[in-house]
């Protein structure tokens, strides 16, 4: 530790060449922050599921749509405590690019599976009060300007009201928010009552999109899920059960590798840096040959000195990794506002590990090769050489 | 004139024959571009092999109906009597017997999972007639046979059957009420259609206790038809439904996941370009610095400011250029063609393409390799005119 002014001192021998090194170290860092919390997004919906709650699909789709009567049948399986129904609406907002998911549910037993969603009671109250009502994610109040109380018309992509009408209005009642900001992503959603719609829309009346149970004991889910398949079987509308978790994992599956591509855009990333800061780190050492072989004539031992290239090289990296993640970490939540259905993403605490490991990594990688030279380095060949 | 430009040429030649002296250094503008350049031009490629399977799907003459307020095919519902009436609307053809020449569809998702994993996966099942052919010449039977009406029989596209491999002629796949037998493999010219399973529509309607049509598709009669049928279908007051030629629903269909994927390149690019940036300001300002002597000499005997600037910002764009060639390169061997499938959101279904590398998007790298080289060559260009020719020979 005592060296620290040493080796600072030598990180500096050329400023404009370790600021441009340090600048590129940073930006790479920078890309990590950002395309990392991009995965995570993708990846929220796993993180988020409960182990207790169980979906209900179409056997040979989700599309697929299931008599509302399964409600009942669910609801009667042993170990299931509550059970709600779900479809998709599928509604424009103004324009197709504004997109953001719809959701007609039975709001009390919805809320009751999904504590995440925070919504005061009043606006609870609410919802359960008016027919018409809608309730959506501060994310998208924000994002549209929505207050409590205003009309919120939709153009129905797939349902059409009863007398042909194509616009259905619904009243805001209420905004809610997640507990923990991280899954904002994940509810960024409207819910309306599926009561309403069902009552409301030209066909398919009686009928519903999927189900979702909350059992009682988490280590029941397999045996429960096979009960209520087992209800359905052979029936016109045989049914498909999971968790949650694997519910959402097969959902993320569908989109590709998206974890595959952003760790090859970071590899090729990371690749490019190696030869530059590589190459930062053989030009410093080769320019400082006989400095290196003055500190080993007053008594520094060849180890130290490999040891202050390390440093150094260590020193480069994390001094411009920390740049680079600090950057990440101001911008992620402003550009998460901007992108629908990112919102709340950041840069973690195992990223931010993952990251400083990375930068160590480099260092070292890109300081062995300079570093061993300067131990090996020979002090009368040195001195003499310049 | 004639005099600069030989200067320029003389000291341009003497710097590129010591880069092999500094090959280390040098090789750090190639390689950060060359990163940049395949990182860019493999993401765009990503976005132009998707949009252009889409974009590329259906033909100009031909025109499909949907529900009006529907997006795509799977929300639409045409109901039956709204699909004879259409049918029989003015600017479409009909064939020799006096039929018109349309298609009723019906379209619906099934699951697949592939072979490595057992999630489902949105495959499209289209329902449609054993003489689709009719309306879609480009389609065509590439193995097995077509799907006889009335039985539960499936010819896979081309697409389907390469992304998922128990999609295989002789085997079966859950459409609706059970399994179905896969009689054939067909292809449609490397359109979004080779995503799909066609079945026969009738069955299918029959399996999935439906009774609507999700889409129409017509043939027009003719470059006039397509408004002449658009106006008859709005004017009818029985028929909600809307009109569009078909080359334009398949396009609107790609452009959320390509604008992602245009952003997310965009973003990548330019961030990665600024780290490459700072790599070439090194490299040049270190080429600068180990010819100080040799530029002082040059000046000294005469060389303008000029032909030494211009040196350097040309090393700088060769070293550049062949950065994009080597980064272009790599993103034509490792990923023109290579095909993948991915959930268009659009449209809720899968959808198989392959990357395309075109010549547009290598040129779009090197120019943005160019840019960067030009700007990373600037100021240590500029640095080494603006040298003190005394003091640095002093130096030396």
């Amino acid at each position: 530790m005592k060296y620290l002014p040493l080796v600072w001192a030598a990180l500096w021998r050329r400023k404009p060449r370790t600021i441009y090194t340090m600048l590129s170290v940073a930006v790479a860092f920078l890309l990590y922050a950002l395309l990392t919390a991009v995965n995570q997004a993708f990846n929220a919906g796993i993180e988020v599921s409960g182990a207790d709650r169980l979906i209900t699909t179409g056997r040979y789709s989700i599309t697929q749509v299931l008599p509302l009567g399964y409600l009942q049948q669910i609801r009667n399986v042993p170990g299931v405590e509550t059970v709600t129904v779900s479809s998709w609406f599928g509604g424009v907002y103004q324009e197709e690019k504004n997109f953001f998911p719809q959701f007609p549910v039975e709001p009390e037993t919805y809320l009751a599976i999904y504590p995440e969603i925070l919504l005061p009671p009043e606006q609870k109250q609410a919802f359960l009060n008016t027919r018409t009502g809608c309730i959506v994610a501060k994310s998208l109040a924000d994002r549209f300007g929505w207050k409590l109380g205003d009309k919120i018309p939709l153009q129905a992509g797939i349902w059409p009201l009863k007398d042909g009408g194509n616009t259905w209005t619904l009243d805001l009642v209420g905004i809610f928010d997640t507990a923990d900001p991280a899954t904002r992503s994940q509810f960024e959603m409207l819910l309306m009552r599926h009561d309403f719609f069902d009552e409301a829309r030209q066909f398919a009346n009686g009928y519903g999109g999927w189900y979702i149970a909350k059992v009682k004991d988490p280590a029941q889910s397999a045996q429960i899920a096979q009960a209520i398949d087992k209800l359905f079987a052979n029936s016109p509308g045989e049914t498909r059960t999971d968790t949650e978790k694997a519910f959402n994992q097969s959902f993320l599956k569908q989109m590709g590798d998206i974890g595959l591509i952003i760790s090859s855009i970071l590899g090729a990333v990371f690749f490019t840096l190696l030869f530059l800061t590589g190459n930062t780190m053989m030009q410093s050492v080769r320019e400082r040959v006989p400095e290196l072989a003055v500190l080993k004539t007053i008594g520094f031992s060849d180890n130290q000195v490999l040891g202050f290239v390390l440093a150094e090289s260590a020193l480069l990296c994390v001094v411009a990794a920390m740049v680079g993640l600090a950057i990440g970490s101001v911008l992620l939540p402003g550009i998460g506002q901007k992108l629908p259905g990112f919102s709340g993403m950041e840069l973690t605490l195992p990223a931010f590990g993952m990251a400083v490991l990375l930068a160590f990594a480099l260092a070292v990688v890109v300081g062995i090769l300079p570093g061993w030279r300067a131990k090996r380095l020979d002090i009368v060949n040195a001195l003499s050489g310049h | 004139m004639a005099n600069s430009i030989q200067q320029i040429a003389a000291v341009t030649a003497m710097n590129l024959r010591s880069v092999p002296a500094r090959l280390g250094t040098s090789m750090v503008i190639v390689v950060g571009i060359a990163g940049v350049v395949g990182v860019m031009v493999a993401l765009f490629a990503m976005a132009e092999g998707f949009r252009s399977t889409l974009a590329g799907t259906g033909r100009a003459d031909r025109a499909i109906v949907l529900r009006g307020g529907s997006n795509d095919e799977l929300g639409s519902v045409v109901f039956r009597e709204q699909a004879q009436i259409l049918m029989d609307a003015a600017g479409v053809r009909r064939d020799a017997d006096g039929k018109p020449l349309a298609l009723p569809e019906i379209y619906m998702l099934t699951d697949v999972p592939k072979d490595d994993s057992p999630g489902p996966n949105n495959v499209v099942v289209r329902g449609t007639a054993a003489d689709v052919f009719k309306l879609r010449p480009e389609a065509r039977i590439v193995a097995g046979r077509m799907f006889q009406p009335g039985v539960r029989e499936v010819v896979v596209g081309k697409g389907a059957a390469a992304q998922f491999p128990r999609l295989a002629v002789g085997a079966t796949v859950d459409v609706r009420d059970g399994p179905w037998t896969i009689v054939g493999v067909f292809e449609t010219g490397g359109d979004v259609h080779e995503s799909e399973l066609w079945v026969d529509q009738e069955t299918l309607r029959l399996a999935s206790r439906r009774n609507a049509y999700n889409s129409v598709t017509v043939q027009l009669d003719g470059d006039a038809a397509f408004q002449t049928f658009k106006d008859a279908i709005t004017a009818d007051p029985r028929l909600t439904l809307q009109v569009q030629r078909e080359p334009d629903y398949y396009a609107s269909r790609s452009k959320a996941l390509n604008d992602l994927i245009t952003i997310l390149g965009y973003t990548v690019a330019v961030i990665m370009g600024i780290g490459a940036l700072f790599g070439a300001l090194n490299t040049m300002y270190a080429a600068v610095a180990t010819r100080t002597v040799e530029i002082a000499t040059l000046r000294a005997i005469g060389f303008g400011a000029a032909p030494v600037v211009l040196s350097v910002l040309i090393e700088a764009l060769l070293l550049a250029l062949a950065g994009s060639v080597v980064g272009g390169a790599a993103a034509y061997v490792f990923f023109n063609g290579y095909t993948v499938n991915t959930l268009n959101f659009q449209t809720f279904s899968q959808v198989a393409f392959a990357f395309r590398v075109t010549p547009g998007l290598l040129v779009q790298g090197a120019v943005w390799a160019c840019a960067i080289g030009a700007l990373g060559g600037l100021f240590p260009a500029v640095r080494a005119a603006r040298l003190p020719v005394v003091e640095a020979l002093r130096a030396a």
